[in-house]
């Protein structure tokens, strides 16, 4: 589905990804952890396409297309979907009016009719369900004064009415008390199938507890340092980063 | 001979003077044209002016319009706001007032030539009480000029308890195919006692030639009344304005006014409202939209003489292009006016470079006991918010067109005749589309 080669990528002249490579395959979760300033949020950005990152080198294929060339959103239209570490206010536009649109224009792009009124409606009823979402936020404006949790439920909620192939929760856990981690997790779960994937990318290990992640990368100063099974998790958040530094610093400088 | 020319506007005014001789218009308008000659076009060293070069328009040959101009009826009706069939409709062509044009259908509203209004027992004295009260406040020669040449004004009058249901369009039309023209009108308005009434004031040029508005509209407004006002700018390029909209709260009373520019060549809006008793309420709302170079200045002023007054101000830019925004906002509270609340805001989003936007917030507090703010922003559009929008799979013209719809929305929201609502809302999106794609 993702396939990212020897991604190296920066901002203002400063290289912060240093030749990443990851395999993304349809059912798999995937988690990337790292500490502080390791790019986590960097390669979120540049996947989603954020045009203030230069990539300088590398490819990402995305369900068989160059992604480097789709506008962000084409790569949203096409099926990725980053849920927002800080999800940005929007007064004056309605979050209802918005995810319509959204919807429809995704649409529009696989050359499906636009949902009228009462389709949309079910559709959202029946999504607003999976991710227990307050009905009263979704006619209010984007975002507007929303809590931390409720922010992130509402990403959650996008998530469930695009349907997207790929998608990226960008530290979705932080700022969540315990209630909203459940929520926004067993959301996330009910999303989950063999046709999706997601990469989860977090600090800590309680989101990983709720998600099951079949693969753990650890991302250190802009390379992926270490992958395996979702024990290395475990491993980290039992020995924390400083073993990560104390391995690969030295050669990773 | 024009404008541009002293001894023309000297000419035109003996020559009016001695056409419409009526005692209390002559002395009114020799009083004004002294102070023409006094105070001359200002520059932009009068700091009212500093930012509107309307010394420019002087030097152009803009002629006085003439008593009867003709205009084409399908020009008329293109013109027409929707709805206009369930409205009051009155009609100044060239700054005359036509009659025969106009279509008084509320029958309390009493709509007569100020000249008429003047020798007529019922009105002379109203008239004569509160026309040309704005000149304490603009003391400017283009202000001046238009009170020297009232000619073909109107006098409106709200009854006792007379609730207007039907909004009062203003169509101020320009004929400008024979020559460029300065068009004049003039108004009084006069709201009594638990009276209420909405005006809706719409600009249209026809002509390949310039057309220069110097308008007036002085309104009163009576204990217990309520007055709506709305301005729509949506003219051609070469159409220009000074508006001064003068509003006498003389009793405690309600006024809410929304003034919308969108297309226009250098427009000047004055929107004044003076409190002149304790507990007045007026609410103030502007949206410009502009692009290509468009120039659009709004002066406001609310004056608390009285204690206990409240007033809210919201006036939102959207510029583009090398178009050129100003907004002046001044709040005067008078050392008696105790317990004033006064609220003023300014905001505005430059969408191109060669836009630019003067803001200047002016608050004169002489009272202690006050509540009052101000704050302005120039920004750009939230590169974050046009992000999260693409990100979702909606493509960036349309991003960009659903923020500034939602930032415009603030002021268009506030505009309470539907169909007027609606009419300026497809405008805005359908330019916003266009615009950004």
């Amino acid at each position: 589905m993702l396939s990212i080669h020897n991604i190296h990528a920066a901002i203002e002249g400063k290289e912060i990804l240093k030749g990443i490579n990851l395999e993304v395959k349809a059912g798999e979760v995937h988690a990337i952890m790292g500490p502080n300033g390791s790019g986590k949020s960097t390669l979120a950005s540049v996947l989603a396409g954020r045009e203030e990152y230069e990539v300088t080198d590398g490819s990402i294929t995305f369900l068989g297309k160059n992604m480097l060339e789709l506008s962000p959103e084409d790569r949203a239209r096409e099926g990725l979907f980053l849920a927002f570490q800080y999800p940005v206010e929007i007064p004056g536009v309605s979050t209802t009016n918005f995810i319509k649109t959204a919807v429809n224009e995704k649409r529009k792009y696989h050359g499906l009719e636009p949902l009228d009124a009462v389709a949309f409606l079910k559709l959202m009823k029946e999504k607003m369900q999976l991710v227990e979402i307050d009905k009263a936020l979704l006619t209010r404006s984007v975002n507007e004064g929303f809590s931390g949790g409720e922010k992130k439920k509402n990403e959650i909620f996008q998530m469930a009415m695009l349907e997207p192939k790929l998608t990226i929760l960008d530290e979705t856990d932080s700022g969540l008390d315990i209630d909203a981690l459940r929520i926004v997790a067993s959301g996330v779960n009910k999303l989950r199938s063999s046709e999706n994937a997601i990469i989860v990318i977090t600090h800590y290990q309680r989101l990983l507890d709720y998600l099951q992640p079949d693969f753990v990368h650890v991302l250190y100063n802009g390379r992926i340092v270490k992958s395996g099974t979702k024990d290395l998790a475990l491993t980290l958040e039992d020995q924390g980063y400083d073993y990560i530094k104390e391995a690969f610093g030295a050669t990773a400088q | 001979m024009a404008i541009s020319e002293s001894a023309y506007i000297q000419e035109k005014f003996s020559a009016l003077q001695t056409q419409q001789a009526d005692a209390v218009l002559n002395e009114i308008r020799l009083k004004a044209f002294e102070n023409f000659q006094v105070n001359g076009i200002p520059s932009y060293k009068n700091e009212e002016w500093r930012y509107t070069p309307v010394s420019q328009l002087f030097k152009k040959p803009f002629e006085l319009s003439e008593n009867t101009v003709s205009i084409e009826q399908q020009f008329l009706q293109q013109t027409r706001l929707p709805n206009s069939n369930e409205a009051n409709e009155l009609i100044f062509v060239n700054g005359v007032y036509d009659a025969s044009l106009s279509n008084i259908r509320s029958k309390e509203l009493v709509v007569l030539p100020l000249e008429k209004a003047l020798s007529d027992s019922t009105y002379a004295e109203l008239v004569k009480a509160h026309l040309g009260k704005s000149s304490l406040y603009i003391k400017d020669g283009v202000h001046a000029l238009n009170t020297s040449f009232i000619n073909g004004g109107v006098f409106v009058y709200v009854p006792k308890n007379a609730q207007i249901d039907l909004p009062f369009y203003v169509y101020h039309l320009c004929n400008t195919q024979k020559n460029p023209v300065l068009a004049q009108p003039r108004s009084l308005v006069y709201i009594s006692e638990s009276a209420s009434l909405k005006i809706v004031e719409h600009y249209a040029t026809i002509g390949n030639t310039d057309s220069f508005i110097n308008e007036v509209m002085e309104v009163v407004v009576a204990e217990n009344a309520q007055f709506e006002y709305y301005k729509l700018q949506a003219d051609v390029a070469n159409a220009n304005q000074v508006n001064t909209t003068h509003i006498r709260q003389i009793g405690k009373s309600f006024v809410h006014t929304v003034v919308a520019t969108l297309t226009g060549g250098m427009l000047r809006n004055n929107t004044n409202i003076i409190m002149e008793k304790a507990g007045n309420e007026a609410h103030m709302y502007g949206l410009y939209l502009l692009n290509g170079s468009t120039h659009a200045d709004n002066h406001t002023l609310v004056d608390n003489r009285e204690p206990n007054c409240f007033s809210n101000e919201l006036y939102k830019g959207i510029l583009d292009g090398s178009s050129t925004g100003v907004f002046s906002g001044k709040i005067y509270v008078r050392p008696q006016a105790q317990k004033t609340n006064a609220y003023q805001s300014n905001k505005n989003i430059l969408l191109s470079d060669n836009a630019s936007v003067n803001t200047k917030p002016q608050l004169e507090i002489f009272a202690d006991d006050v509540k009052c703010s101000h704050g302005c922003t120039v920004g750009r559009l939230d590169e974050e918010a046009l992000f999260y929008l693409r990100s979702r799979g909606i493509d960036a013209a349309q991003a960009k067109a659903m923020l500034l719809l939602a930032f415009a929305n603030d002021v268009i929201d506030k505009i309470n005749i539907e169909s007027l609502r609606e009419h300026i809302e497809d405008i805005i999106v359908n330019r916003l589309a266009v615009q950004t794609s």
